[in-house]
């Protein structure tokens, strides 16, 4: 394991977002892509199962992926496609596991919402609520104890603080002064509910108070506000500071999974956080640094839709597991 | 040869794996600076340093959650459940999170832990304090449990278990724990015991299977019993021993079933289940099953005691059973419904 960020090489897919804007912008929209591609897979009837859909959150994936070495661990939630896409999966492997597919990334015994990729710093992701801050305060401690630098992010939902694990893992964490990051995606719904009908506060990041930590209220549409607040909470983390709890303000355009129609939104609130889309607002930026001109982002758009349509084309002719797979790694061996 | 409670072979074990291995740490409820509530971790925090065995909080989901993220990164974590049953509220951790996640990576993430607490009836600690609870563990593909019935046993038990890639829960019978016993303590160097019956006693009538704190009672009752009998410790609930219990049964030819947890979904009905299987027409009568009614673990000492199975109990059943006439319940007299 790498013991500082100097070091740390990482996977191209990985380091890139790091080096170049261009690229996170690229990988904004892969994740975009891919997404839509996954909902058309659905209709198509090639998709089992249920999907949970990050679109519109893209730029948590994108700041905190660009913010954090890939020796840094990460623990998500079953909304998880576009963390992996920024932390370095490839779409053909996310496609693959979504699929059910041998070239998944986890060989298709997963699905949608079980993503992993040890070598980009992807831990299993869970479909338990909250299931994941425990376990990233376990990779914390075991940072600590064995001085190796690396700190661990859990990214979980508004609906988590809600969840006991949340509290006992705040709680772990800052009495241990474990190098976590807290990153809590806002979208404003735990499932069906509505943040107010669910939660006496309007802004979770104050839940931080209770347990003497630092916290943020991040713009969860700006990919440079996530990544300097991740960057601002690693570099606390990496000094023995302890933890931070980052409250990143977001939105999801589609519903909770594939079979919500999201109804229960009120007129306009989709149209509003559309006119901050984090995709529109970073190629906006871009645009005006004279990153790129209109005539390149547009042509990267068209590159990356082809080369997500490519992957999702790779996964569908990808072979099923094989009947083995069922049996293996059940178990390891005991001598 | 040295005589040892079982308490003290849990820590004596515990503190080999400590020296043998930097990566194995303990953590659990007041077990550091305290030495846990029932002494078994005693001593352990002043030999091997607040970083190694480490106090936490009231928060069985935060710091079972947090053991299984270090053992995914090379860490060997023991936890003490202070009683089992406190297990309920991170059972999430254990069966959803830490059983599934090597089957997740395939292979590239493994969960090496311990999850280790006091469990049983027996001692007036009431329904909410006293389950063994092997039947909430026993169903999880991934997880290995274990029922440790003496210091021998816990002493190579938990070694073992340490030693495992995976993760296990040994339940450490609470009524045992000051219990002594001469004990040579076995060379441990790996888990392949893991999973493998004891034959704590040799006979020939029937085979008694059983386990935890009900092996003494099985043992207690051979003596001025009509019969003899094979007395088989299972130790490992999941896996189990099937092929120690069908060589005994080929044998004898008589089965017996004991279990300290009632017995709806118990590891009895699996072991019956196995023999009527695969030695079906070998047995000589209908196999038996002995446990306590499906009832809550009362308290008052008048009813915890007329729940458990005794050495007593267990004799008169087989014996009964042996005349060739169905055994009634001892808790379930004419007048008393089941």
């Amino acid at each position: 394991m790498n013991t500082s960020m100097e070091t740390v090489a990482g996977p191209p897919r990985r380091t890139v977002l790091a080096a170049s804007r261009v690229a996170v912008f690229e990988r904004m929209l892969e994740i975009r892509a891919l997404e839509q591609r996954i909902q058309t897979l659905y209709t198509e009837g090639l998709v089992r199962g249920s999907t949970h859909l990050c679109i519109g959150q893209e730029a948590v994936c994108t700041g905190l992926a660009a913010a954090a070495p890939a020796s840094d661990r990460v623990t998500c939630t079953y909304r998880g496609h576009g963390m992996a896409l920024a932390l370095g999966t490839s779409p053909a492997a996310v496609f693959g596991e979504i699929l059910g597919r041998a070239n998944g990334c986890a060989g298709g015994v997963g699905g949608s919402m079980h993503l992993v990729d040890v070598e980009t710093g992807l831990m299993p992701t869970s479909a338990i609520v909250g299931a994941g801050l425990p376990i990233a305060c376990g990779l914390a401690l075991s940072s600590k104890l064995s001085r190796a630098g690396d700190v661990a992010l859990t990214v979980f939902g508004d609906g988590s603080t809600n969840i006991g694990a949340f509290h006992e893992s705040l709680n772990l964490a800052a009495i241990w002064k474990l190098p976590v990051v807290f990153v809590c995606e806002n979208n404003l719904y735990g499932e069906y509910t509505r943040i107010n009908l669910s939660t006496p506060i309007e802004d979770l990041a104050e839940r931080a108070s209770s347990y003497a930590m630092p916290s943020e209220i991040v713009d969860g549409q700006d990919h440079d506000e996530v990544c300097a607040a991740v960057g601002r909470a690693l570099d606390r983390a990496r000094s023995g500071e302890g933890p931070t709890l980052l409250e990143m303000k977001t939105y999801r355009y589609s519903g909770h999974s594939r079979s919500d129609p999201a109804t229960y939104r009120p007129e306009g609130e989709l149209d509003a956080w559309r006119q901050r889309d984090p995709i529109a607002l970073f190629r906006g930026r871009l645009v005006a640094a004279g990153d790129l001109d209109d005539a390149a982002a547009d042509a990267a758009e068209a590159r990356v839709t082809e080369e997500v349509e490519a992957a999702a084309a790779e996964a569908i002719a990808a072979d099923w597991p094989a009947p083995e797979e069922m049996f293996r790694h059940v178990e390891g061996s005991t001598t | 040869m040295e005589r040892l409670r079982v308490r003290e072979a849990i820590n004596r074990a515990l503190a080999d794996e400590m020296e043998a291995d930097p990566k194995v740490i303990c953590l659990g409820e007041d077990i550091a600076a305290a030495g846990g509530a029932f002494k078994v971790t005693e001593g352990l925090q002043e030999r091997f340093g607040p970083e190694r065995v480490m106090d936490t909080p009231i928060s069985e989901t935060g710091f079972l959650g947090a053991a299984v993220g270090a053992a995914m990164t090379g860490m060997r974590p023991v936890v003490e459940m202070m009683f089992i049953d406190f297990t309920g509220v991170a059972l999430d951790q254990l069966v959803t999170e830490a059983a599934n996640t090597r089957y997740l990576s395939r292979g590239k993430l493994t969960v090496p832990l311990v999850l280790r607490g006091s469990a049983g009836a027996g001692m007036g600690f009431g329904c909410q304090h006293s389950g063994l609870l092997d039947h909430w563990f026993r169903g999880t593909p991934g997880l290995k449990v274990g029922v440790v019935s003496g210091a021998a046993a816990a002493y190579e038990m938990h070694r073992a278990a340490i030693r495992d890639p995976d993760p296990v829960v040994v339940l450490e019978p609470r009524i045992l724990y000051t219990r002594r016993e001469e004990v040579d303590l076995p060379v441990v160097t790996d888990s392949s015991s893991v999973g493998r019956a004891v034959t704590a006693a040799t006979g020939d009538d029937l085979t008694i299977v059983t386990a935890g704190q009900m092996v003494g009672v099985a043992l207690e009752a051979l003596a001025g019993a009509s019969w003899s009998a094979d007395v088989i410790d299972l130790r490992w609930l999941q896996p189990w021993d099937v092929e120690a219990v069908l060589a005994s049964v080929r044998r004898t030819s008589r089965l017996v079933t004991l279990e300290e947890t009632p017995p709806d979904a118990g590891w009895g009905g699996d072991v019956l289940a196995a023999v009527a299987t695969q030695l079906h027409g070998q047995l000589e009568a209908p196999s038996l099953r002995i446990g306590p009614p499906p009832v809550p673990v009362p308290f008052s000492g008048a009813l915890e005691e007329r729940y458990l199975p005794t050495a007593d109990r267990l004799r008169e059943q087989i014996e009964v059973s042996l005349r060739g006439a169905p055994p009634t319940n001892w808790w379930a007299p004419e007048g008393v419904s089941a």
